[in-house]
């Protein structure tokens, strides 16, 4: 280790070139960059249908799309948002990335396990876009019986081939991570050592292996009934329609979690580097991971209060979603008592981190609205639950993936993003987010149903608003895409540990080398040791 | 290290890791393989709660004796592969191959038996989607039961080809004496994954053959 800013001469970004050595490389790091690239030009073809529908939503009238074009962008957004980049953003990028280093191990378990499950996602996201090209999908990223498998004209099964394919993309990664922990840990990091970011992500890996299946069954059933014309949810032949949904949501509630939980991950990382202070609670903000994993799989029955479930089921579901709020609110409160008389300092990782607090707690807490069961069936399919995913997905999701990305990129890298910048960006994303989806709380509880594409007049004045403050987060995410962009060539060096953090992946050069440390660290201390004298600032520009 | 004709890769220490990983991963994909027939067996258990009679009455279109054989050749072939993961742990290079090979052609026996049972059940018009003609009560619960049986048998049947194939691997790995008592990973893992794709059939066979034999 240097003790001056310096790149070493020769790292994992060096070591080879040529677009050889990147697609048949079993390198962790490398991996991560290549998911980094493809989910980057998702996320921005996802954006691109939610401005088109924003754009429609400034009026009133349907002016601009007819009503097909309409039901084909936003299912476009939700299929290419969710399976495409909201579920494998952080475990494929920073995880793919971070976990190895943060266990001091060389690579993951299977490397090119791990390479084939890239190129699983890269398939699977080539039929999305060839179905874009083709003329789109209309049914929502739910892909509701009989509408799906009767019904819609359009290009239903390529879809759902990608999304299956991507499905056994999650599930190898998390087989991997899953592996990786248990077998490759660094003598002397136990389990309650392990950053809290490993364990989200272990909890994230078990609902990868245990729910993607289902739902890869579940659309291939589908999909079947689509080719050959056999009623598997078609009530004429005695199928049952509401059997999907009941296997779809087996998946598709715990991958909200698939989604948040990696997110808590780094904000566990992030407040304790930024306030310099041990995790308060560590203990229980380990576990309320792996509680939010088991729980999440028995609450799918709350996305179906309307859908003619039995009333009893409906209780009980409404009972078990109420219970995923404890563990959600012990990470929020042992989050907040860590700041407590922490020495903090509001850098633009720090500035995410906080952001996903406050906009988590909101999503939370109106996620408690609709698992109550009277409020649910008058807000069912409004904006307001609209509002409440963005908040947990966008505002928590996504706040903590970037949080994430500017944290990590000096390790990435080797060199450091402008600050200014940053802080500036992340601003403009919190201001742009909240100027978006507040008023679609207030639209849905005053009733406005989502996906359509016209909407009563006095609806106008929030979905100007809703619509302005969407042009305002799509300027926040281009900025930091160009300078993020030019930081990776042009910047200053980072340094090995620019935040004086702690962790194993700091203990090692920047960018790191290709076996990640040259010789296997020794664990002797917990995840968090800050403010302890050897954990005195690492060098770099702390 | 240079144990195990270089065996090792590189992200691991030594071989006890090595093996631990692999064998954890296998169970780990086990798991998912189980909720991946869940969803059909969840499917199943609903439409059969909901349509007993039909149910019963469908199966009974199942050919029972060919059910039966079948269900022999794999638990047999089940045997041959334990027998394979055994001598690859004694170092039996020539008894691992021929294990590995029987099991293999147990496979594909299985798998010949299940085609003229697909070829009867076409010549039968009872072929859901492709050729079917059903003239009995509930014609569309019937129909209900065969898509089942066809989509759960299908999907074991591709597990199993894909069984053969890495037996097939593994009997020339075995044969160039690839495999030693201190490195045999491959093959305990892959025969993790044979003993699964027979369990399934053991779930299979009563859901599908043996419910019409019940009063």
């Amino acid at each position: 280790m240097s003790p001056t800013i310096a790149t070493p001469r020769e790292h994992y970004l060096n070591v080879s070139y040529g677009i050889k050595s990147w697609l048949l490389t079993t390198d962790h790091k490398r991996i991560a960059l290549l998911y980094l690239a493809t989910i980057t030009l998702l996320f921005f073809m996802g954006g691109a249908a939610a401005v088109l529908m924003r754009l429609e939503l400034l009026t009133p009238q349907g002016d601009m799309v007819q009503s097909e074009t309409y039901n084909k962008l936003f299912t476009i957004h939700g299929v290419v948002m969710i399976f495409f980049f909201l579920i494998p953003s952080i475990p494929a990028v920073l995880g793919n990335f971070l976990i190895p280093m943060m266990i001091g191990a060389r690579d993951l378990a299977f490397p090119r396990l791990n390479l084939a499950s890239w190129y699983l996602f890269t398939i699977g996201s080539v039929f999305t876009l060839v179905v874009v090209v083709m003329g789109g999908v209309d049914t929502g990223w739910t892909f509701y019986t009989p509408f799906s498998s009767t019904y819609s004209n359009s290009y239903v099964v390529p879809t759902i081939v990608g999304i299956f394919v991507n499905g056994f993309s999650s599930i190898l990664t998390g087989l991997n991570f899953i592996v990786t922990i248990h077998t490759m840990r660094a003598p002397g990091l136990t389990w309650f050592r392990l950053p809290l970011f490993v364990w989200a992500h272990y909890a994230t890996s078990m609902i990868f292996i245990l729910g993607t299946p289902v739902i890869a069954i579940t659309l291939s059933l589908v999909a079947l009934e689509r080719l050959f014309g056999v009623g598997i949810f078609d009530p004429a032949l005695g199928g049952d329609p509401i059997l999907f949904q009941h296997l779809f949501w087996f998946y598709s509630h715990p991958a909200v979690y698939i989604m948040v939980l990696p997110a808590m991950g780094v904000v566990s990382e992030l407040i304790t580097a930024f306030a310099k202070k041990r995790i308060f609670g560590y203990g229980f903000i380990a576990f309320s991971s792996i509680a939010i994993a088991v729980i999440g799989f028995f609450v799918w029955g709350h996305h179906m209060f309307v859908s003619g479930q039995s009333v009893y089921a409906s209780m009980i579901f409404s009972f078990m979603s109420m219970l995923v709020a404890i563990p959600s609110a012990v990470k929020v409160f042992n989050w907040t008592a860590t700041l407590y008389k922490g020495s903090i300092s509001y850098q633009s990782p720090m500035l995410y981190a906080l952001g996903f607090i406050g906009l988590f707690t909101i999503g939370g807490l109106t996620g408690l609205f609709l698992a109550s069961l009277g409020l649910d069936i008058h807000v069912t399919d409004t904006y307001f639950v609209i509002a409440h995913f963005h908040y947990i997905m966008v505002g928590g999701t996504v706040m903590a993936y970037l949080g994430a990305i500017h944290y990590w990129f000096p390790k990435i890298t080797g060199r450091m993003y402008p600050e200014g910048w940053a802080k500036f960006s992340a601003l403009v994303i919190f201001i742009g987010f909240n100027l978006t989806f507040f008023p679609q709380f207030l639209l849905g509880y005053l009733g406005m149903p989502r996906r359509y594409h016209f909407y009563p007049e006095e609806f106008q004045v929030l979905n100007v608003m809703s619509s302005a403050g969407a042009s305002i987060l799509g300027v926040g995410y281009v900025v930091p895409l160009i300078y993020l962009i030019w930081s990776m060539r042009y910047a200053a060096p980072a340094g090995p540990n620019p935040w004086g953090a702690t962790g194993l992946e700091w203990q090692t050069s920047s960018p790191p080398p290709t076996h990640n440390f040259e010789e296997t660290p020794v664990v002797t201390q917990e995840a968090y040791a800050y403010g302890m004298p050897e954990e005195d600032i690492k060098g770099g520009r702390g | 290290m240079a144990e195990g004709n270089g065996a090792l890769a590189e992200q691991f220490d030594d071989l006890a890791q090595q093996h631990e990983a692999a064998s954890l991963g296998m169970w780990i994909f086990l798991v998912t393989e189980i909720l991946f027939f869940g969803g059909l067996f969840a499917g199943y258990t609903v439409y059969r709660a909901t349509y007993p009679e039909a149910f019963h009455e469908a199966s009974h279109h199942l050919d029972l004796l060919l059910g039966g054989i079948n269900t022999a050749v794999l638990i047999t072939s089940s045997l041959t592969m334990a027998l394979a993961v055994h001598s690859a742990q004694e170092g039996r290079r020539r008894a691992l191959t021929v294990f590995l090979l029987l099991t293999l052609v147990m496979g594909a026996v299985f798998l010949g038996i299940k085609g003229t049972e697909y070829a009867h059940k076409y010549e039968e018009d009872l072929v859901p989607g492709i050729r079917f003609a059903y003239s009995g009560p509930h014609p569309g619960q019937v129909q209900l039961f065969l898509i089942f049986y066809f989509v759960m048998t299908g999907l074991h049947a591709l597990h199993l080809t894909v069984g053969i194939g890495l037996l097939g691997v593994l009997a020339y790995l075995a044969w160039r004496g690839h495999f030693s008592p201190r490195y045999y990973a491959p093959v305990e893992t892959s025969g993790l994954y044979w003993h699964f794709v027979d369990i399934v059939w053991i779930f299979l066979l009563p859901l599908l053959y043996l419910l019409g034999t019940h009063r």
